[in-house]
């Protein structure tokens, strides 16, 4: 049984090292497929009603328990490494410190309560904010990212002034105050809980953490200690970061258990069984102090799964409130409409590492109380949304970026330029400019005569995509003359007319 | 009386050695005091592949060795402005960068830096340009030029709106550097030539189109630290909706090149050429008659000495 702990660290270091890495890969070097490690998320998947992926997790913690804490989830690993390195600050420096606590049924059972509540009707806030797997990006991307990226400068200012350009300069455009805090906030908070209590926060607030814990109740393989051989010496409640194991009692919750094999491997006189275990279930279960609540959870955790597996979401989210936006927010390309955006992003911050023109950020209060973290588009300058790439919506796990192919993306309206004569250089200094229409990928702003020999934009609103490269690189600040109004509902343009094709053939030099 | 006329000779031959060839000619040309024995100012090539038209060109203006020596280090600045695939025309020809490289590795050069600050994602414009992979086949090393750091502040004195500017350290710290633009199109400076590819070398971009972007280009041109060529594809140019272009619609093949280290008789033999396709007043192009005000250099081919080769 030993054997068990060691496949589990196995495996956790298989989803977790790559997760990391891909989340903090400012190179664009990994390959892009390495998404399929997120969108088998539990939050995500559900979200993206990728049945597949739900069957597969709710018939391993029906089988194993939640495996799903301590192996795919990287939050889950991310605690396990902080309860590991508190190790070391300890005077001790003792493997073995935990203690049997008492669940708080009515905290966790609320929360998960809440958050499907509020879900059901029509915000996706405590999603976003709980969702284990987007804090965990959330904290890469806005906090270890910028130290990684400011290393990297560091590197990249000594190499080129020594004249080797193979490390380049990147720089972090994405820090936005309110997201920031909010990440540093469950950092500290999930960090302090893991580095003194093991899997507290997983147990307690994560509302995943909770739901499988409902479901791990009924798994077929279980932690039971043999009560004929133990001789309650305590090691494995010493060992147990769930804090589950009460060796005095002989018990252990399986709602809290992660199936970490831990006590598997501490325990000297080999009492700790992981074995088939549906004929205790039922004794154990009439123990359970929270078996009222359990009930209505399971009916309620039921109600999500099946809400998400047969409502429109459009119907879920009729009504968000229009007064908190002002100008319309510039939703990420293949984002459909505001409510589907609103609704299954959960703002794990991958795209917004992804995109390479870093021109994507999280919100603050551009969607709302319930959208801060989701990304939208923040033009300035030399920053807008590239012709040719759509990776914001392939690497999206959740389904909030619909896939899209690049030839459909060119043609995805995010938002119309509107264009201001009064601000315009030209109309203003009477001197050429545009730049507006140079960056423009389909010349829905070109340049018409204006006078003396100069020309001013105008905008072809029809095949106008929105991507904002006008806005980016007009000249006139702080108002430019030429903006990106966001749009609500994303549509498709009109493909823009091509040129007249010149046949004939030139065998002059022209001088 | 000998004595003096050695003492004027000298004096005369060291200014000389200042010029370059093409400027020495422009600036003499209206008193033909000073006779420029045979020296060519301008190469135009029509009818052959990149890597032929250009070593053809290059023998005619007395080969790569007149312009590289043994251990120098070289700056190629092509146009690599956008995320374009090579035959859109929006960046220069990669056959013909690539084949610049080959002929200043061959003439010794230590190294061979390529660049462009470009305007858009400049990883993906370095490899859809397809400029990337045939600097590195050549032996050259592309290096960024997405940051402010790369680049040094310098004086622009002769510079009317535009007196100083960040200039790409490379071009700054290099022996020797060639500006290989590409011929087309522009829906602000009306078309993009040699000089409007100057842009590229400098930091502050903006600062072009807030501040007279025809003056600017002039002013960037007279720069201290000129270019040995500037070499002009022609291969293929974007006749319309420059300088990105939509379709290949916008692409109009011409296989020619014309290579000067005079700017503004480049850029005015590109638009007589470009003229062509796309009848363009060429005083439309402010920059080019700002920039010979500037006694960057002539707009009067007919006083240069020009080989024109057809293949």
């Amino acid at each position: 049984m030993k054997y068990l702990k060691n496949i589990r660290v196995a495996l956790a270091i298989l989803f977790f090292l790559p997760i990391f890495l891909y989340l903090i890969d400012f190179t664009g070097k990994l390959p892009v497929q390495m998404h399929a490690l997120l969108k088998i998320q539990w939050i995500p998947a559900l979200l993206s009603l990728n049945m597949i992926i739900i069957a597969v997790l709710v018939v391993i913690s029906l089988l194993l328990g939640r495996i799903y804490c301590s192996t795919i989830c990287p939050l889950g690993i991310f605690q396990d490494i902080a309860a590991r390195k508190s190790r070391f600050f300890s005077k001790k420096k003792k493997k073995f410190r935990y203690k049997y606590q008492k669940p708080q049924n009515i905290l966790r059972y609320s929360i998960l309560a809440l958050t499907v509540l509020i879900f059901v009707i029509g915000s996706s806030f405590l999603v976003v904010q709980l969702d284990p797997y987007s804090i965990f990006g959330r904290i890469v991307s806005q906090l270890l990212r910028p130290l990684v990226l400011f290393a990297n400068n560091g590197i990249a200012a000594i190499f080129s002034s020594m004249g080797n350009y193979s490390v380049f300069k990147v720089e972090q455009l994405t820090f936005v105050p309110v997201a920031f805090g909010i990440t540093l906030f469950f950092f500290v908070l999930i960090s302090v809980m893991s580095w003194f209590q093991g899997r507290l926060y997983c147990n307690t607030i994560c509302p995943v953490g909770t739901s499988l814990g409902l479901l791990s109740k009924l798994s077929v393989f279980r932690i039971s200690i043999s009560e004929s051989s133990c001789n309650q010496c305590g090691a494995c409640e010493k060992s147990c970061k769930s804090q589950c194991i009460d060796s005095k009692e002989m018990t252990v919750d399986q709602s809290r258990c992660v199936s970490c094999y831990n006590c598997l491997t501490v325990c000297k006189r080999s009492s700790m069984n992981y074995q088939f275990g549906y004929k205790k279930q039922k004794i154990e279960a009439s123990q359970d102090p929270s078996d009222g609540s359990r009930r209505t959870f399971l009916l309620t955790s039921g109600a999500v799964i099946s809400t998400l597996a047969f409502a429109n979401a459009k119907t879920l989210t009729g009504k968000k409130t229009d007064a908190t936006l002002t100008r319309t927010p510039i939703m990420p390309p293949a984002a459909g409409s505001i409510e589907h955006f609103n609704t299954k992003c959960t703002g794990c911050q991958l795209c917004v590492d992804k995109c390479p023109m870093q021109v994507l950020k999280p919100a603050a209060l551009q969607y709302g109380i319930s959208g801060i973290m989701q990304p939208h588009l923040n033009f300035s300058t030399h920053i807008f949304c590239s012709y040719d790439c759509n990776i914001c919506s392939s690497v999206c796990p959740t389904g909030a970026l619909k896939e899209m192919a690049i030839e459909e993306k060119k043609l995805v309206q995010i938002g119309i330029a509107k264009f201001r004569k009064d601000k315009c250089i030209v109309a203003v200094e009477e001197t050429d400019c545009g730049a507006c229409s140079e960056h423009c990928p389909t010349q829905a702003v070109h340049m018409i005569p204006y006078k003396n020999g100069l020309t001013i934009p105008e905008v072809t609103e029809n095949i106008c995509i929105g991507c904002g490269g006008c806005e980016s690189i007009c000249p006139a600040r702080p108002y430019p003359a030429i903006y990106v109004e966001g749009t609500k509902t994303q549509t498709i343009a009109k493909k823009p007319a091509e040129a007249v094709k010149f046949e004939k053939k030139i065998d002059d030099f022209g001088f | 009386m000998k004595r003096r006329d050695f003492f004027k000779s000298a004096a005369v031959v060291g200014i000389a050695s200042i010029f370059k060839p093409g400027t020495l000619a422009a600036s003499t040309a209206a008193s033909n005091s000073v006779s420029v024995h045979a020296t060519t100012d301008m190469v135009a090539v029509m009818g052959g592949e990149p890597e032929i038209m250009l070593n053809r060109a290059i023998k005619e203006l007395g080969g790569i060795g007149k312009y590289v020596k043994k251990g120098q280090k070289v700056v190629i600045k092509p146009n690599i402005g956008w995320d374009k695939k090579p035959a859109m025309a929006a960046n220069t020809n990669p056959e013909l960068v690539g084949a610049l490289i080959k002929l200043c590795k061959s003439a010794g050069a230590s190294e061979v830096l390529v660049f462009d600050h470009t305007c858009q994602d400049w990883q993906k414009c370095y490899v859809n340009s397809g400029i990337k992979a045939a600097v590195e086949k050549a032996g050259g090393k592309m290096i960024p030029g997405n940051d402010e750091s790369y680049y040094r502040e310098v004086e622009v004195p002769q510079g009317v709106h535009m007196k100083k500017a960040k200039i790409h350290k490379a071009i700054l710290d290099c022996d020797v550097w060639f500006n290989v633009p590409v011929l087309k199109h522009h829906g602000g400076a009306k078309n993009s030539i040699s000089m409007k590819n100057l842009m590229g070398i400098v930091w502050d971009r903006q600062f072009f189109h807030s501040n007279d972007l025809h003056q600017c280009i002039a002013d960037a041109a007279t720069m201290h630290k000129k270019p040995a060529l500037n070499i002009v594809d022609a291969y293929r140019i974007m006749k319309s909706n420059g300088p990105q272009g939509k379709t290949e619609a916008d692409v109009v093949t011409l296989k020619s090149l014309i290579i000067s280290p005079d700017f503004v008789a480049a850029d005015t033999a590109a638009m007589k050429m470009f003229s062509q396709v796309q009848p363009t007043d060429i005083a439309d192009v402010r920059y080019i008659a700002m920039a010979e005000k500037l006694r960057v250099g002539t707009q009067h081919l007919e006083k240069l000495n020009v080989k024109k080769i057809k293949l």
